[in-house]
């Protein structure tokens, strides 16, 4: 997967709660047997009328935002169904990070196989956060994971917190499958104590 | 004396294969079941890498979401989707995976068909390229939704890269109520913790009521779990678990049987286990339940009324409860039982299962569908289609105006063009009533089969009790 060492740039405002991946991607989207492409039906709903004209009012529309790079969101993003096509819209549109109060789990797992960095913060720093990113390409973000900060515009520097085998596999663009490969003997070893001690499983 | 276990702590440390310095566990998974919509990028990322499958008679291949529910012996129109389900067919036989075709009698939604074939089992550890995987912890397996990343891992090493979750019981003391059923206590334990109550945790579902819940409804209970945020839910396995598994086809046979009863007699949560996180909740004070907003988390009893946002204080929530009021087009202060419905659908991996067609079939029986609705049925599964069939239910069904389908996903996900138009209103047995879920435009109301046929006929969310 694509690295994830540090990102600068404009982050949209998106303080909607519960942010699901029907919203971020809808199932008729789920058709396609690729992973690339879906980036133009990223909140679809929000983002087109129903003749397929753009919604000028919804935020990625807006001149200032269009070429995002950053979200800063509400609490549980990304709930909902495992669609790997949420991160992976978002990752065809151009968003690489996503700061918020929290995550849903399966969406966490899934952003982290894309080299996607989710930063969970609480609600008072995403509000500050949110506050810069209301100010479109005025006030650009800086990400460095290796140093677990982000920069706002006016300099302040906020720490953040990542389970230490993710930021490993996203600085290094670890392929997870390759990485559990080198334990090949080990689960060779369990495989045939299992069948051992529990035939039928 | 050993320190005592929960249900979860059991499975988890029988599967895991290696432990990272940092905590990161290496867990062995023992089943997968895959279909169409999250499987085709990851059997091309093994193709690109050159890697076979590793325990290809672990995997279980079948198309669900986006297949037809109406008659099969025509071909799919939908381009895309015959694309995507030959490709499900080619996948299997490409990697020599066991497959089950759509025109077989056990073709089914993935959730209803691991239990049905067996397949699920006490015990297990078992991942699924869908968040409702969660259903099969009515076995006390311990089950995964994925994404394909995911997938891709579990084919090519049998395992996932995961931390341990945070142990969290719900105990639902005493009985139901009449006319009160699993679906209910879903949605009421997700009012109460809320969609990310169980965020970080495996819930495990305890108490009377949940032991008197039979297996499907105990498959109801645990596959709402993930909309209460967890990773998964469990329910302690007992004699109503064995006496749903033995005989099926793919569970143990003879000595292998008698040797798996032994052990998972052994799974339960040992007295004095500790929990991370505990709720109980009163049985006896719950009503049928109905969603009213755009979150599963958004929901009342029938008796209720649409909530005012202006005594939230919290400006998030506010805005959300406004902007849900505003989608669904009801107004604060509405009472439930005056929104009328357009469509009802009955089916899905919540609700499609033999007594749930049962439940709706008892409030339909000798009625007819209100005028200008569209009511559907979908059975989970060729075999619980087949099994209404041998009972009547079809004919009870049709009689009373529903339309009788072949298994599939259908409208829970609305990719197969089973749908909702544009400002069309729902009853569903299904489990996300998000923006768009059954069709862009669309609103949907969450309850139990007998709900959902009580709107079919009263043309109106309604008490079904008042029809019993």
């Amino acid at each position: 997967m694509e690295k994830f060492n540090t990102l600068q740039g404009i982050a949209a405002p998106f303080p909607m709660v519960n942010v699901d991946t029907d919203r971020i991607i809808p199932a008729r989207f789920l058709k396609t047997i690729k992973k690339t492409g879906l980036g133009k039906n990223l909140f679809n709903e929000l983002r087109y009328n129903e003749d397929g004209s753009e919604k000028p009012e919804f935020i990625l529309n807006k001149p200032a935002y269009r070429e995002a790079r950053i979200l800063v969101a509400g609490d549980n993003f990304g709930c909902g169904s495992s669609r790997e096509h949420a991160p992976w819209a978002l990752i065809d549109f151009g968003i690489r990070c996503v700061i918020a109060p929290s995550f849903a789990d399966i969406f966490n797992n899934n952003a982290s196989k894309n080299g996607m960095l989710l930063i969970a913060l609480p609600q008072e720093t995403v509000d500050r956060l949110m506050e810069d990113a209301e100010k479109g390409g005025n006030a650009r973000l800086s990400v460095d994971l290796e140093k677990q900060q982000i920069v706002r515009p006016d300099g302040e520097v906020i720490d953040f917190d990542i389970d230490p085998f993710k930021k490993h596999c996203l600085l290094n663009g670890l392929d997870d499958i390759a990485l559990t490969l080198q334990k090949d003997d080990r689960i060779g070893a369990f495989e045939e104590a299992r069948k051992a001690a529990q035939p039928w499983a | 004396m050993a320190q005592p276990k929960t249900l979860f702590d059991k499975i988890w440390e029988s599967h895991v294969v290696d432990v990272q310095e940092d905590g990161t566990c290496l867990l062995y998974i023992d089943r997968q079941i895959i279909h169409e919509i999250t499987s085709a990028q990851a059997f091309e990322g093994l193709r690109e890498a050159g890697r076979k499958v590793r325990r290809p008679e672990a995997q279980l291949l079948v198309p669900d979401h986006n297949v037809p529910t109406t008659d099969r012996s025509l071909p799919i129109e939908n381009e895309e989707s015959r694309i995507q389900i030959d490709l499900l067919k080619e996948n299997a036989e490409a990697f020599g995976l066991p497959y089950i075709e759509l025109n077989d009698i056990r073709q089914g939604i993935v959730h209803v068909i691991g239990p049905e074939q067996g397949f699920t089992l006490p015990g297990l550890t078992m991942a699924c390229g869908d968040s409702h995987t969660s259903t099969h912890g009515a076995f006390g397996c311990l089950a995964f939704g994925i994404g394909t990343s995911e997938v891709e891992h579990v084919l090519a090493t049998q395992s996932l890269i995961q931390r341990p979750a945070k142990n969290m019981r719900v105990t639902v003391d005493g009985a139901l109520p009449q006319g009160v059923v699993a679906k209910d206590l879903a949605l009421a334990i997700i009012g109460a913790i809320g969609t990310a109550g169980g965020t970080g945790c495996v819930i495990e579902y305890a108490g009377k009521a949940v032991e008197d819940l039979s297996m499907e409804g105990r498959m109801t209970l645990c596959n709402m779990t993930i909309e209460g945020g967890a990773r998964a839910g469990l329910v302690a396995p007992d004699q109503a678990t064995f006496d749903y598994v033995k005989g099926r086809p793919m569970a143990p046979k003879g000595a292998a049987w008698e040797q798996a009863e032994a052990y998972w007699r052994t799974l339960p949560s040992d007295p004095g286990a500790e929990y991370d996180k505990e709720v109980t909740i009163a049985a006896d004070s719950i009503e049928p339940q109905v969603t009213w907003g755009t979150s599963p988390e958004m929901v009342l009893p029938i008796s209720g009324s649409v909530p005012d946002p202006s005594g939230e204080d919290d400006g998030n929530r506010r805005r959300s409860l406004e902007r849900a009021i505003d989608y669904m087009g009801l107004e604060a202060g509405q009472a439930l039982t005056d929104i009328r419905v357009d469509r009802v659908f009955i089916g899905s991996c919540t609700n499609s299962r033999i007594e749930d067609l049962r439940a709706a079939a008892a409030v339909a029986r000798g009625r007819s569908i209100a005028a200008g609705v569209h009511a559907m049925v979908v059975p989970g599964s060729g075999l619980v289609k087949h099994q209404a069939e041998e009972e009547g239910l079809d004919a009870v069904f049709k009689e009373a105006g529903f339309d009788w389908r072949e298994p599939g996903c259908s409208m829970c996900i609305a990719m197969n063009g089973d749908m909702l138009q544009p400002g069309e209103r729902s009853a569903s047995t299904s489990n996300r009533n998000f923006e768009g879920r059954q069709g862009p435009g669309g609103r949907t109301h969450l309850m139990s089969p007998a709900m959902a046929a009580a709107a079919a006929v009263n043309g109106r969310l309604s008490d079904h009790r008042q029809l019993l």
